[in-house]
């Protein structure tokens, strides 16, 4: 069995420019959560809302590892992947309010974000049913010969489904170019690790699968990235999928709905002393990378997005009624 | 000979259905057969044997029992470019993929807002009759009916057995063909140049004037046969072959049923809930003052089906049954 861990260390170089577009990465994903928190409580985004808050770090390395042209599965908690990958704000806010410029017209909302210019296959909101479309995905490149790789986000609590196990087998079975990348919260919605698995050693679990897995600090950008560039080299270079697992925390409620009485105050606050964003700044701060003016500057330019995209929200329009049972079956024959 | 007996060959249900996914892997690089058994054992039902000498292990893809891992993978390929066709050995194992099926494949294209389609065909063997007993012996297609972002089709004869599949795979979004088990054996007469048949429309198997028989699949054969026995009897049954269950042609039944005043449905699932409970709603709300008769239904008794014969056969649409129906409602009316 091949378990690969700490695939870095901490005090892996970064040059400046690239410390700086990683910090703005988070950076922009925080500030877009929060509006969405806010335009929640507004009553502008209703439905179910699930926030990334304290995961940054894992949909910014790992995402770092990826080409354009290399597919991304993702879950209900992907509004942050989805930006990274490209998907503009006003597009994702503009889904949250129901609005037909947002990314899936409004069809989706919160949990279903797709976008084909992106390869991004969606916000998949049943725990565990995106693994076997990665498979999928990285299956028809490998028919087509096409060195793709297919990355395929979920959270721990998709480890205890049955699709898991199965999609795993699949993939190494057949060797396929799939990515998965495990955000470990160490909850499925509010029932703690130990309490859903018989090994809570992820990574463990998936190497015995055949599969080479390595679990990586998920509050630490740095790391993520380097564990997802040798994840997914090993993949581009036919070595089959690879897992990772990335140990986080999610700083928020579960969704809007929840009332977190399943975890102590204390233990958010411990967690929170490991915020990727402010250990990140802190580190390229006394690496002598990032001044002060750069983080003003960081955030005036995110806040500005986040302006525009929530403007471009509210100018959006809503789909006619009239097209109420459009795209339940395709308007367009194939070739 | 005659030109006909030339141009006109014999064939099984099961070989029309091989036939069919062989041109089609001929005709398309992008299509593949992906399934448990397939390839080496030469299907369950013997569908695909020889295929896997033919075409390899790559498109002729053994999958281990993973129903919602391979029809997934099924679905992720289609969304990749490929054009796969996935067998489900038996509808009752297509339930532990309905979460593919049904939160997946039904739903990615209008939740994408139009951007991801899914071209996926999925093929399961259906119904009752083999002493199989309650966990190989159902006929859920009516259920996966109810599914809106799916197509539903049961081809009964074997030139649709044969037609449907390349037009199932010409289609951009999912469509799931039931197979009747029972179908594999039967024989049927179809010219050498066979192709493609449309998904679109119900066809009228025999007409009649007194009343519509509405069916499908295997109980489509049990309606011809009642037919023909109430034919004797002075009695002429409209037969109609629904042959797409999702979307409906109700036109097709519903021009009937004007003509005929009178319908049947006859239908391997259970009754409540069932697909017959839908087409004798579309009766009522299509054709209410066409009739003379109150709709019926014939469908399978409420019982998970039983092993022993005699009970089987109770519980399922036979054609005594259907006569014995047939009877009092011309008879009562006419």
């Amino acid at each position: 069995m091949k378990t690969r861990k700490n695939a870095t260390t901490r005090a892996e170089p970064v040059g400046r420019e690239h410390g700086l577009h990683l910090l703005r990465s988070m950076i922009r994903i925080r500030r877009l959560e929060d509006k969405c928190a806010e335009l929640y409580t507004a009553t502008k985004i209703r439905g179910f809302l699930h926030l990334y808050d304290g995961e940054e770090a894992v949909a910014v390395g790992v995402l770092e590892a990826l080409t354009l042209d290399d597919a991304i599965v993702a879950t209900y908690r992907e509004h942050g992947h989805a930006l990274i990958r490209g998907v503009a704000a006003g597009c994702i806010l503009a889904e949250m309010y129901g609005r037909q410029e947002g990314c899936s017209r409004g069809r989706g909302g919160s949990m279903h974000l797709f976008d084909d210019r992106t390869r991004f296959y969606g916000g998949n909101a049943i725990v565990g049913a995106g693994l076997p479309i990665a498979v999928g995905l990285a299956l028809a490149d490998r028919m087509q010969q096409k060195r793709r790789v297919t990355c395929c986000f979920f959270g721990d609590g998709a480890v205890a489904e049955g699709e898991f196990h199965e999609s795993l087998n699949l993939a190494a079975l057949w060797q396929l170019p799939v990515l998965f990348v495990c955000e470990n919260n160490l909850y499925a919605m509010g029932t703690a690790l130990q309490y859903t698995q018989s090994v809570t050693d992820l990574a463990r679990k998936a190497s015995s699968y055949g599969m080479p897995a390595a679990a990586v600090d998920g509050m630490d950008v740095l790391a993520a990235e380097a564990a997802a560039q040798l994840a997914a080299a090993a993949i581009r270079a036919g070595e089959g999928p690879q897992f990772l697992e990335c140990r986080t925390y999610r700083f928020r409620a579960h969704s809007m709905y929840d009332a977190e009485l399943y975890r102590t105050r204390a233990e958010v606050e411990e967690w929170k002393k490991r915020c990727p964003i402010t250990t990140f700044t802190e580190r390229l701060r006394s690496a002598g990378l990032l001044g002060d003016s750069d983080l003003e500057q960081i955030e005036a330019e995110v806040a500005r997005e986040i302006r525009e995209a929530v403007a471009f929200a509210e100018a959006g329009s809503l789909e006619p009624v009239e097209d109420l049972t459009r795209f339940v079956y395709s308007e367009r024959r194939m070739s | 000979m005659t030109t006909t007996a030339d141009t006109m060959r014999k064939l099984t249900y099961r070989e029309a259905v091989r036939e069919a996914i062989r041109e089609a892997m001929h005709r398309d690089d992008r299509v593949f057969l992906m399934g448990e058994d397939v390839g080496r054992y030469g299907g369950c039902f013997a569908v695909s044997k020889g295929l896997f000498d033919e075409f390899g292990p790559e498109r002729i893809r053994d999958t281990p029992l993973s129903e919602s891992g391979f029809v997934g993978a099924g679905i992720g390929a289609a969304l990749g470019g490929m054009r796969p066709i996935v067998e489900i050995m038996t509808v009752n194992f297509s339930l532990l993929a309905a979460d593919q099926i049904i939160n997946n494949a039904a739903v990615l294209l209008h939740m994408s807002g139009g951007l991801f389609n899914v071209p996926i065909v999925i093929r399961l063997a259906t119904g009752g009759g083999r002493q199989v007993a309650a966990q190989h012996s159902r006929s859920l297609e009516g259920w996966y009916a109810h599914i809106p972002g799916i197509k539903v089709l049961a081809p009964a004869t074997v030139e649709d057995a044969r037609g449907m599949l390349w037009t199932a795979l010409e289609d951009p979004d999912p469509v799931l063909i039931f197979e009747n088990s029972g179908l594999y054996n039967m024989e049927g007469m179809l010219p050498a140049d066979a192709g493609p048949v449309d998904i679109d429309r119900a066809r009228v198997r025999r007409e009649g004037r007194d009343i519509t028989i509405i069916s499908y699949a295997a109980s489509l054969f049990k309606a011809l046969e009642a037919a023909e026995i109430l034919a004797k009897e002075g009695i002429e049954a409209e037969v109609v072959d629904l042959r797409t269950l999702r979307p409906l042609d109700e036109r097709t039944f519903l021009d009937s049923v004007a003509k005929t005043h009178r319908a049947l449905v006859v239908d391997e699932g259970w009754r409540s809930g069932s697909l017959a409970a839908e087409i004798s709603a579309r009766i009522m709300e299509g054709a209410f003052y066409d009739l003379d008769a109150p709709v019926a239904r014939l469908c399978t008794a409420e019982v998970p089906l039983p092993y022993a014969r005699h009970l089987e056969e109770a519980a399922l649409p036979q054609v005594v049954g259907i006569v014995d129906l047939v009877r009092t409602m011309v008879g009562g009316n006419g």
